[in-house]
């Protein structure tokens, strides 16, 4: 496996995902390319490739899924085992690992919210300590979602009927609340995407634009993390209400 | 690179194709036969499968195994329900259901791979070269364990497995392959045992898999225990015989329900007849009596399908063509209840039975390297994960991600110098350890070193044949350690090698087995060829011969009775003999009937 270490150290090196390597089976070199030119075996993807780099796609949030998937199929025409059944076990294994990274990175990329939640996973460093707390006001709400969720369950008996149904009223119409809620979120969610877009590919300083992109990562952390708490709290809502 | 096969390892039936020039097609027997029952017999000779076994399961219940798929990949617990239903018995030993036939017993996997011989023998034959290759298809619902006892079966056959592929997905292939379709298709799959639902993409060749569901117990065959359940009750009510006490009788009932059903989808009503020992017992059933005994069945295949739509995250109005594959969805009611469910009338030009088959010849095609345009993306059908604190399965791979897939996962120590921490894999969408399925075991060996310290990286890595591999490796030394994973209703590599040598010890009786089936089978028709001859002939011929031919095809007619082929060849050839001069006789007749037409022409073409 020491075709691995020696990508590896180019991991660094971002923009170049498919640096130089040597071919592991014919040991000529191989420039960025999934399959040898010499003796045209498929290569392993270099484990510091990123999704993003995976699909030659610049690290944008905005991305035209019919041209995601155009590039998916063509990958997978050249990755898939399917293709590989007559080969030998090399490159069966090398098609196989391929095959897995490149579902994983369709998977994640395909969907709005885990791409932004793997970006900010790529860039991380800088927004790490993000506090994992929802804000005041959101917290309140769902303690009380909470308690009310808590007496619904408790009444069961045939009695307690009329009170049940104006629980589950009130449950349901703070759903759609949640609901409405989480939607804006998104919206908002959107919209950083395209600050962060606009920052990535704007010309500025380095550092200069360093710092914009934390704030504007920060910013989607915290969108994402309040999120969680609401969609959690709406699936909760809707398992026990109906 | 030899031929690779495709194959339907069904509950009820199995069929063999093969691609011939771009075009899949199923392999028939002799007398054009395509289905093969999936039924083994045990004689005393040894082995038969297929039609000759169905005929002996109303002869020896307790020595005659169907439906044996719903064992694949079983414990004992899985199947309790419905152990009363079967005339054999079971018992389970290190997680697996044994069968025991007379003194001996056979895992599931072996007795498909009886299945899957005869298949393979049918090939060859048929193919004229040796057949060693092949892709089978499963229920696209079926969990690893089920799957690994597919591919176990394909080795005790003889058989390099080289990919297990989903049954509704196959029939994609085939589907797609012959009506140029591009769009988003449901294929609804009821079949003798199972049910699947899979929501696909086709688009340049390209056959995406968006969501799967199922239900890997639900069948034709669930529909015939309803009727059977029926008609032993009524025997009893209007006979005074308890059915269920006699298993011969039992098997009678069972397959008489089986045709009743199946001709309740070309016919309105019909009538079951069943030959009691004490007289017939006759019964009508309209085809709304069968609707209503299986209703309750039918829509629960529903909930599936709206479960695959939404993990699709489509509306069913969305799905531009709907495909119908298994015998069952021949039934009417199915038919309107799926229409129903996605607003427009379903496909069922190809035949339902085959189309599974058909696929899986055009993806072996595929992995031959003949085909570069097709491409399939499958998924699994349920999540995978392990077992953590307070019994809690945490989802690592969820169900209906696109295969091949793999997912790490980093493991350390509770204690210090903890030596090993133990590992449990499940498979399922519940919360709770206990209401998933128990995949495997094993111990992950862990450095001797202060708590939390060591890094052990676990790789879960399902392939494309949905069949889960594990890969551990230290992360401070970066090596590799291997993993031995013990399955919990599985064979081990040991059992499965044990089983292949035995397979060519059984090969011997069954090949003697064999030999009577033959011999009887053309004995037969050389009886039914020569009795016709002679009501044809009996005026051009001696009394003294007539009495003679008589006499040696009564003679061969007892003899293909008895289990001995030797003897029914030396019939046969008797036969043979004796009937030289009719036979002469005949052809001039032939000869001279074709001149004096004066159709001279033809007849010298």
């Amino acid at each position: 496996m020491d075709h691995h270490h020696h990508h590896e150290t180019l991991a660094g090196t971002r923009e170049l995902p498919m640096a130089r390597s040597m071919c592991w089976h014919c040991q000529s070199e191989v420039t960025g390319e999934y399959l040898c030119g010499q003796c045209v075996k498929v290569q392993p993807l270099s484990k510091g490739l990123d999704y993003f780099a995976c699909f030659k796609l610049p690290r944008l949030l905005n991305i035209d899924e019919q041209e995601l998937e155009r590039i998916y199929y063509d990958l997978s025409r050249t990755f898939h085992p399917d293709f590989y059944s007559t080969k030998d076990d090399s490159e069966k294994a090398i098609s196989l690992g391929n095959s897995a990274f490149l579902n994983s990175a369709y998977r994640t990329l395909k969907d709005p919210i885990q791409r932004v939640e793997y970006l900010i996973r790529l860039e991380a460093g800088a927004v790490k300590d993000i506090r994992s707390n929802p804000p005041a006001d959101l917290f309140e709400e769902i303690l009380e979602l909470q308690e009310d969720l808590e007496s619904f369950r408790s009444l069961s008996s045939p009695e307690d009927s009329i009170e049940r149904s104006e629980l589950r009223e009130k449950l349901q119409c703070a759903r759609e609340h949640l609901e409405d809620r989480q939607a804006k979120m998104e919206t908002a969610l959107w919209e950083k995407s395209h600050e962060w877009d606009q920052v990535q590919t704007a010309n500025s300083d380095p550092d200069e634009a360093r710092d914009q992109k934390n704030v504007v990562l920060r910013s989607m952390q915290e969108i994402l993390s309040n999120r969680t708490y609401i969609c959690n709290m709406v699936k909760e809502l809707l398992e026990t209400t109906g | 690179m030899s031929r690779i096969v495709g194959i339907d390892l069904g509950t009820t039936n199995s069929l063999i194709a093969y691609m011939d020039k771009g075009t899949p097609r199923v392999i028939p027997s002799p007398d054009g036969k395509t289905l093969v029952p999936s039924i083994v017999g045990m004689t005393d000779n040894g082995l038969i499968v297929g039609d000759p076994a169905k005929a002996h399961l109303t002869r020896d219940p307790s020595r005659t195994i169907y439906s044996v798929k719903r064992f694949m990949g079983k414990g004992l617990a899985d199947v309790k329900d419905e152990l009363k239903y079967f005339p054999y018995s079971l018992h389970e030993k290190n997680g697996v259901i044994r069968i025991e036939i007379g003194d001996k017993t056979y895992t599931p996997p072996q007795v498909s791979a009886m299945i899957l011989k005869e298949l393979k023998r049918r090939a060859e034959e048929f193919l004229k070269e040796d057949i060693s290759k092949a892709v089978i298809t499963v229920p696209a619902y079926f969990n690893d364990s089920q799957r690994q006892a597919t591919k176990d079966a394909g080795m005790i056959a003889g058989l390099e497995v080289l990919r297990i592929i989903n049954e509704p997905t196959a029939a994609s292939l085939a589907y797609g392959l012959q009506k140029k379709t591009q769009g988003l298709i449901a294929i609804y799959d009821l079949g003798g045992g199972t049910f699947d639902v899979s929501i696909l993409k086709l688009k340049d060749g390209i056959f995406e898999v968006f969501a799967t569901n199922g239900d890997a117990h639900l069948g034709g065959d669930d529909f015939d225990q309803r009727l059977v359940d029926l008609l032993v009750k009524d025997i009893a009510e209007t006979h005074g015989l308890q059915v269920q006490d006699h298993s011969d009788l039992m098997q009678v009932v069972r397959l008489e329900s089986e045709r009743a059903k199946v001709r309740l989808s070309d016919e309105t009503a019909t009538t079951v007849v069943v030959e009691l020992p004490h007289g017939k017992y006759e019964k009508t059933l309209t085809r709304e009596a069968l609707e209503s005994l299986v209703m309750e069945l039918v829509e629960r295949t529903l909930a599936p399908c709206r479960s695959a739509l939404k993990d699709a995250g489509l509306r069913a109005d969305q799905i531009d063509e709907v495909v119908l594959v298994g015998g069952s969805t021949r039934m009417p009611l199915v038919r309107t209840k799926v229409a129903g469910l996605f607003g427009r009338q379903p496909h069922s030009e190809l035949n339902p039975d085959e189309v599974v088959a058909l696929g899986a010849a055009v993806q072996a095609d595929i992995l031959g390297g003949h085909n570069k345009e097709i491409l399939l993306l499958d998924v699994t059908p349920l999540s995978m994960g392990i077992e953590t604190m307070g019994g809690v399965m945490s989802a690592l791979i969820r169900r209906n991600t696109t295969i091949p897939t793999s997912s790490k996962e980093m493991f350390t120590t509770y204690a210090d110098g903890q030596t090993s921490v133990d590992i449990h894999i499940l498979q399922g969408e519940r919360e709770l350890v206990k209401d998933n399925r128990s995949l495997a075991r094993f111990q992950l060996k862990m450095p001797p070193l202060p708590a939390g310290v060591p890094r052990v990286e676990v790789t879960f890595l399902i392939d494309a044949n949905g069949i889960l591999h594990v890969t551990a490796r230290d992360i401070r030394t970066s090596e590799a350690q291997s993993v031995q994973v013990k399955p919990s209703h599985g064979l081990t590599d040991d059992e499965v090698e044990g089983m292949i040598r035995e397979s060519f010890q059984f090969a011997e009786e069954d090949i003697k087995a064999r030999q009577v089936i033959e011999a009887r089978t053309e004995a037969n028709a050389i009886i039914a060829a020569t009795e016709k001859a002679l009501a044809r002939a009996s005026d051009l011929i001696s009394d003294k011969e007539n009495t003679e031919i008589q006499r040696v095809i009564q003679q061969l007619g007892e003899t293909q009775k008895v289990d001995d082929h030797r003897a029914i060849r030396a019939g046969i050839a008797e036969v043979e003999k004796v009937t030289h001069h009719l036979a002469e006789v005949l052809m001039d007749a032939t000869l001279k009937e074709a001149l004096e037409s004066k159709k001279v022409s033809e007849f010298v073409k």
